[in-house]
Formats: structure tokens, sequence, C-alpha cells
């Protein structure tokens, strides 16, 4: 990581007014950008509002959502996992071999939350217990993980899953509802409870912003470290579940690349990159963002690759914009 | 003592050892003309490490190396095949002056904006495949399209080995002289080292980041084109995921993700046995689908390795909680 500023923190000589710190949140900015896309996707495209149409661009984010908001946590408390993606290729990989051996939907599912804890316990116990920095080891496991699969597979692929599997990424609770999106929304509201309103919740904010301090007043920073790679580890189960679902077959690169998309969503929605601070709502809305964009460029024939030109773009603009607004202030003022 | 414990002694026994296991099978593999093909096939990884090598020891990391060196390729593809008698000197010169140019990019986001490195070059390695695929509309430039020399120039032999194996050596050589001997290279270490130090030194920190990301930027582009005219095809894809690899050959060759600590001849030597296991796994019958996971575990055991020989020997009095930093 680059140098953090050491500079003293910048404290108001008054408090903001809870309204007026609401209005100029980053959540309520990044609110009004996701509603002026909606506006200029509907504009543009007479597909667009269509309920079936926005059901189906709620899969654009479900999957890559659930594991932004274990990721969200996990690099609020000054860590990162770039192995997310591979982690479901193993898990895919896995329930290929359970599925192969003959076992029913109960037991593929089991067998990718499974995985995905295991996964996480790998990398969580190479950052806690040999204190070696989460980006390389992360990096290491990424390969090793999608390496296994592609041991494992080759360039083969595991297909004919039962049809009751199908359930979690192909059906809907009732009419344009998908199961992933009710996923998506549980989830949400579970993560949002443990970040903003648990003692836990508190112990990550502390972790990220100041870890030694954080072990001087009793949180044990390694153990928070360690849920925190096993919950996202669990998150990439489950979206392997869904998306292994969803295509109904596994390949050794499936979901590559995945990883950088939910650390654009998790940094897009607020999360300093750097730890210690950041919210689930904005994370929410940040995964709207993302699937409106991809799905409006996607009614207008913009390529995949194209896109992702935007998602970069909007990575580094996000962090880079109000860098540069700050600074065009100071210049100014 | 301290020299035979050296991350570069063990390496190089690590190396020797390889190549005795796979000659005791097939003793054609470490007959000089097959080292000799074995280390042109890795030079690509050299030269890129070496760059990324001075990244990491700025406290910075390069994830965009892969796709800078598919952009320039296929720039420089695309020169030769609009003037197909350009002479190779000036291809050379466009190559690292369009890699120079993505590496300053990412250099001036992490100097003048401060943005975290491995945000920024995430970033731009989507951006940069995604600028290839606009050019060229996804279609692939093969090798009729080229001219002779514009894909001869890495392979034409001189002295019984191939220029890009010469070039990896040049670029071995000349950043064995920089960061020895040169203000800038030990401006790098001391960026590295102790940042806060460096800033009392009269050393801009953010100015010698940029410049280590221009070096690595630089090369990227060299590789670039070597890549394209030794394969004699260019398209988007090209050295997809290859930044891993490369992150990889530093990590083994010793050099400290947490910066300042790191050999060029360490990071010489951990391309190189990432290349061996490269060449040697289809020799000794293992399905080229172990590499992955080869280089995966590679990075973890070496980097594990790299810790337990850099924690300080000691006593702990205080704990402290980011034993990472």
């Amino acid at each position: 990581m680059s140098l953090t500023d050491n500079a003293p923190r910048h404290i108001p000589d008054r408090l903001r007014s809870p309204l007026q710190d609401k209005l100029v949140s980053w959540e309520s900015l990044l609110l009004a950008v996701a509603i002026a896309i909606f506006i200029v996707n509907s504009l543009a495209s007479p597909y667009f509002l269509n309920a079936w149409n926005l059901s189906d661009a709620t899969f654009n984010f479900t999957e890559k959502a659930m594991i932004a908001f274990a990721m969200a946590l996990l690099i609020i408390s000054g860590e990162i996992d770039l192995s997310v993606a591979a982690i479901i290729a193993l898990a895919s990989t896995a329930m290929g071999v359970a599925m192969e051996m003959g076992a029913g939907t109960p037991m593929l599912v089991l067998v990718g939350l499974i995985t995905g804890v295991l996964c996480g316990a790998f990398n969580g116990a190479l950052v806690t217990k040999l204190g070696l920095p989460s980006i390389v080891v992360t990096i290491g496991t990424m390969s090793l993980f999608r390496g296994i699969s592609y041991i494992i597979l080759g360039d083969g692929a595991f297909r004919g899953y039962p049809s009751s599997f199908s359930w979690f990424g192909q059906g809907y609770v009732f009419w344009v509802i998908s199961v992933e999106f009710v996923i998506f929304a549980l989830l949400a509201v579970v993560f949002g409870v443990i970040l903003h309103k648990t003692n836990f919740g508190r112990m990550v904010y502390a972790t990220g912003n100041n870890a030694t301090g954080a072990l001087f007043s009793g949180v044990r920073v390694d153990r928070v470290k360690m849920t925190l790679f096993l919950l996202t580890g669990l998150m990439s189960g489950l979206a392997a579940i869904c998306l292994t679902s969803r295509l109904g077959s596994t390949r050794p690169s499936i979901a590559s690349g995945m990883e950088l998309e939910v650390v654009t969503m998790v940094v897009l929605g607020g999360v300093n990159i750097l730890g210690g601070s950041g919210s689930i709502p904005g994370v929410v809305i940040a995964a709207f963002v993302m699937g409106l964009v991809t799905f409006g460029l996607g009614l207008l024939n913009v390529p995949g690759i194209v896109m992702s030109i935007f998602i970069g773009l909007l990575l580094i603009g996000v962090i880079a914009l109000p860098r540069l607004w700050a600074m065009w202030r100071k210049k100014a003022g | 003592m301290t020299h035979l414990k050296s991350r570069e002694t063990i390496l190089f026994g690590a190396i020797l050892c390889l190549l005795l296991v796979v000659a005791t099978r097939f003793p054609g593999f470490v007959a000089p003309e097959n080292l000799i093909a074995v280390f042109t096939d890795t030079s690509p990884l050299i030269i890129l490490a070496l760059g990324q090598m001075a990244v990491i020891l700025t406290r910075c990391i390069d994830l965009s190396v892969a796709a800078n060196l598919a952009l320039t390729g296929m720039v420089c593809a695309m020169i030769n095949v609009a003037a197909p008698d350009l002479p190779v000197g000036v291809i050379l010169t466009v190559a690292l002056a369009i890699g120079a140019m993505l590496g300053a990019i990412n250099g001036i986001l992490v100097w003048k904006l401060n943005i975290p490195p491995i945000v920024v070059t995430l970033g731009t390695m989507t951006i940069f495949r995604g600028i290839i695929f606009l050019l060229t509309e996804g279609k692939w430039i093969n090798a009729h399209e080229m001219s002779p020399q514009f894909t001869g120039f890495p392979r034409s032999d001189v002295l019984g080995m191939p220029v890009l194996g010469w070039i990896a050596v040049l670029v071995s050589v000349v950043m064995l002289v920089v960061m020895a001997r040169t203000t800038l290279g030990r401006s790098i270490y001391a960026v590295g080292g102790n940042p806060h130090a460096a800033v009392y030194t009269g050393i801009d920190v953010g100015k010698t980041q940029f410049a280590a990301f221009v070096i690595s930027g630089m090369l990227a582009g060299l590789t670039g084109y070597l890549w394209v005219a030794r394969y004699s095809v260019a398209y988007v894809d090209i050295a997809g995921g290859f930044e891993l690899d490369v992150v990889a050959a530093c990590v083994i060759g010793g050099v400290s993700i947490a910066g300042g600590a790191g050999t060029v001849v360490g990071t010489l030597l951990g391309a190189l046995f990432l290349g061996v296991v490269k060449n040697a796994l289809p020799v000794v019958d293992i399905s080229p689908f172990w590499q992955l996971a080869i280089s995966g575990a590679a990075i973890i055991i070496a980097v594990a390795f790299n810790a337990q020989s850099g924690r300080s020997k000691g006593r702990v009095i205080l704990k402290s909680a980011e034993h990472a930093q």
C-alpha cells in the first residue's frame, strides 16, 4: 500500500447538523447518480422500462454484491481478498465433483459453502497466524485456487446439475422477484445490521482505523480479521452456488476477473480502500449503479470489454474526483 | 555463513536441484542449447519482473504490466501493418515511449492524487485492455500481415542466443547499475525502506514512485513489441493474467511487498525459477494445467519464507497488531 497521510485528522469546530450531513454524504451523491443513470437509460432505450428486463438486470450485480458486502467489512478492517473469484471457481468445481459422485441439491449447497469457508480459512490463517500481507497472500491463493480447478477440470466442464439445483440462479419467489434478488436483499439487511448495529461492527471499524489501538482496547484484532476472511469465503461459496445454478455448468474459467468488479463495487460504495470507513447502504447503491450501467450499455449493444473500460474509469474516477475537488478548493480558498 | 543463507544462494540451489531432478529423467533438458532456449523463453518474464521490482521496492504494485504489454504490442503491430518498411530501431523506440507513457499515467495518479497503487493499476489494467478492443474491434493481427524484419528481430541469432535473450541480459545489467550505482536507484530503496526518513533526506517520495512506474511501464512496452514479434500474433488477450507471474517472480526472488528490500539478482533468479518449472512440466509429463496452481503455491511459500527471515531477532516487549507492516 502507498503512504497513508500521517497528518492529524481535520477536526471541525462545529459538527454539521444531521440533515446537512445526510444531504452531502457519499451515499446520497451515489443515489443521485443511480437515479440519473436510471432516467438516462429509460430515455436511451425503449426496452429499459420493462419489469422483466429490469429483473434480468439485477442478475448483473446480485452475485457480485453478495461478495461485496463481506468484502466491504474486510476492506474496512484494513485487509483485502483478491481471491474471491478463484474461490468461486474452486467451490463450483467442488460442487461439480460432488454432483458426479451423485450428490443431491442440499449436499451440493453444503459442498459449495464449505469449500468457500475452507478457502477463506486458508487465507485468514496465512494473514493472521503468519502475519503475511493479505494482498500478496490472496494474489497467491487466487492462482492456487483457480489452479486447482484447472488441475481437476483441464479444458473440460461439469454439466448436468439436478433440476432442483437450478432454483437458486433461475428461480423466482413471486412475479419478477428472483431468488437471487431476495438473497441479495436479505444479506444487505444482515450485513447492514452487523456493521452498523453490533459490537462486532464497531470492532471492524476500530481494527481498520488503528489496529494497535484496537488491540490495546481489548479487540481481538486477529480474530476479527479471521472471522471476516471466513465470512468472505462463505459469501464467495454462496455466490458460486448462485452462479453455477444460473449457468448450469462449471468451467475453470468461471467468474474470471470478478474480483475486480467486487472491489470496484466496494470502493464505489464509499469504502476507504485503506480501511477504517465505509457503509453497507453505500455498497447497496453502488451495486445498483454498476448493475444499471452495465445493463443500460448492454441494451445499447456495447460489448462487454468496452463496459470494463467504464468500470475501470469508474474505479479510478470515484477516488480521484473527490481528491481533485479537494485540491482545487485548497487552491481556490 | 550469511552468504550461504542468502536468498539468492538458496534460490540458485533450488533451480540447480530442479534441473538435476529433470536431468535424471531427461538428460537433454540440461543440454546448453536447451538451457538457452529456456532462458530465452523466460526473458519476457525477467524483463517485466525487473520493472515490477522497482515498483514494489517503493511500496507500490503495478498490476497493469500485462495489459500495458498487450496494448503497446498491438500498437507496434498496427504501425508495422501500416508502414512495413519502418526499421526495427524506430519500432523499439516507439514501444519504449508508449510503455513509458502508460506507466506515467499510473505514476501520475499515484504521485499527484495519492490514490493507492493497487486501485490505480487494477483500473488501468482493464482500461488498457479495453482500449485495445476499441483500436481493433476485437480483430487479430496475424503473422502474414507483419513484415519479416518485424517478427524476425527477437528471434535472430547472435552468438548462439536469440536477440530476445540478449535483451533480457542487457536489461538485467542496466537495472543492476541503476539500482546500485545511481541516485534514482538508491532513492527507490530509501523510499521503500522508510518513506518518512526519505523525505527528511530530501527525496521526493511521490516523484520516486512515479519514476518506478515509468521504468516498469517502459519495460512492459519493450516486452510488448518483443512478445508480439516473437509469437507473430497480436490480439486483445495476449499475456492475460501474466501480471500475476510477474509479481510471483518478484516475491519468489525475495522482493518484500512491504518495500525497500529486494535485489536484481534475486528477481532474476525468481523469474528463472518459474521459467524452469514451466519448461520442465511438459518434459516430466505433468499437464500444463498444473502451472497456475504451482505458481500460486510458490508465491505463498515464498512470501511466508520472506516473513520468517525478515522477522527481527530482538525481544518483542510490546506486541504490535500490525505485524504485516
